[in-house]
């Protein structure tokens, strides 16, 4: 600090100066920045929640975002808050729909996205949205190939009332899994792993049931 | 957080415009020599990519501050000058970790929550206090391209050992044949310290031997 007399030193107004006067023009440079980025972000998060409906609804070519309003589903407008995508494919036919859930991870909250297909009453689908669980670790709930095949084919069937799953999805210990609607989880990630079981039991006992019972609205929007 | 260069300038031994960009690149580099902001170093280092991004996302930060710094040194009372450097750097910090989503949001998901805590990165704080605040803007910002420059090589030195040999792969291509077995160590924390070690035991080795010749 050999130099620290060349610093001005200053009365009670000069130091309110140089806050506000720094406090506006960073505020100016951040509001900026803000509005400059905030078409393009839009863009790529839409982009990608779009590639995300695809992956976890295998062999569709298009989709379409459905509102729950007043107990149905509605084709959602732009300002209604989408439940589902519905994806359809090269011939229209309904093939599932893709549902965004999410809940606390180890980190932060952990975002994801998956399919469901009604017809064979099972997840055939999953991608993680947003996480910031630990790189080389819980991180491995979005790479890892024996993670990932649990969702290939997760069974999520009705009780005979229809208003509630026969066996809540949930993880298990790593290799231990013997029963279709458990999910096999990761050594050196539980805690994430199991975050994932949380959020897609809740999620699954929540929509599936309703997803199940309006399943003919998708169709029918199939046909037109 | 007194360094050789301040100790020139007083000694009327002014560096040249040269010295000031090259001594961040190697005599003082912030890594290899400095050990400044050690928390992304040793955490996003795992791969090379992410490395690389956040060596230039932190060269930005530490170029856009000392300029902005450097520009106001007549302006900003002592009393105040902390706060103000902060508000200055968490200001760059969020503009490019818009700029980076704006950019791709795989990447911006994989720098994760190391993007907000460059605003606490010892080495952008202290150029500013050490060096900005008491030089013209030309010099400051040859000083910031010189320590972002060689704080991105830092990294990049960790990110790409630790990919290699970690994933089998650099900036995610495949380097190995199925067969190889991945040092998940290297991925994982525990692979950075080792890196980190590896490189400053080198660096110090030939810094010891160019010293006895």
């Amino acid at each position: 600090m050999t130099n620290q007399e060349t610093i001005p030193t200053a009365n009670s107004f000069h130091m309110l100066r140089a806050m506000v006067g720094i406090g506006t023009l960073c505020g100016l440079l951040i509001v900026l920045t803000y509005e400059g980025t905030l078409p393009r972000i839009e863009q790529l998060r839409a982009q990608a929640l779009q590639e995300a409906i695809f992956k976890v609804l295998p062999g569709i070519s298009d989709t379409r975002a459905y509102a729950y309003k007043d107990g149905a589903f509605q084709l959602a407008a732009d300002d209604d808050q989408v439940i589902v995508y519905a994806g359809y494919d090269d011939t229209g036919t309904f093939k599932g729909v893709a549902i965004e859930a999410s809940g606390q991870g180890y980190a932060d909250v952990i975002r994801i996205l998956y399919g469901y297909s009604p017809d064979k009453l099972k997840v055939v689908g999953f991608y993680v949205l947003e996480s910031k669980e630990t790189p080389g670790l819980g991180d491995k709930i979005e790479i890892d190939p024996q993670f990932l095949s649990n969702f290939s084919a997760l069974e999520v069937s009705l009780n005979k009332g229809l208003d509630a799953l026969e066996n809540a999805v949930i993880t298990v210990k790593s290799g231990t899994k013997v029963n279709p609607w458990e999910i096999d989880g990761i050594t050196g990630a539980t805690i994430s792993s199991r975050a994932i079981g949380e959020i897609m039991g809740r999620s699954t006992e929540e929509w599936v049931p309703i997803i199940y019972k309006n399943q003919e609205v998708f169709k029918l929007k199939a046909n037109e | 957080m007194s360094n050789p260069s301040d100790n020139a300038a007083q000694n009327n031994l002014a560096p040249s415009s040269t010295d000031e960009f090259i001594k961040g690149l190697w005599r003082e580099n912030p890594v290899f020599v400095q050990v400044l902001g050690m928390c992304p170093v040793l955490a996003v280092s795992n791969t090379a990519l992410n490395a690389l991004a956040m060596g230039l996302a932190t060269a930005f930060v530490l170029l856009m501050s000392n300029i902005l710094v450097s520009l106001l040194r007549n302006f900003i009372p002592k009393e105040v000058r902390i706060a103000s450097y902060i508000l200055i750097i968490a200001t760059f910090v969020t503009m490019i970790d818009y700029a980076i989503q704006a950019i791709s949001v795989d990447l911006h998901k994989s720098l994760g929550a190391f993007i907000s805590l460059i605003v606490v990165n010892c080495l952008i704080l202290s150029r500013a206090e050490a060096f900005a605040s008491k030089n013209t803007v030309g010099k400051s910002i040859l000083d910031a391209l010189g320590m972002g420059i060689g704080f991105t090589i830092g990294l990049f030195s960790l990110g790409a050992i630790r990919e290699v040999l970690g994933n089998g792969s650099f900036f995610g291509y495949s380097l190995f044949p199925v067969q190889f077995q991945e040092w998940v160590v290297m991925i994982l924390p525990a692979g950075g310290f080792f890196t980190l070690a590896a490189w400053l035991l080198l660096f110090n080795v030939i810094k010891k031997k160019n010293s006895k010749a």
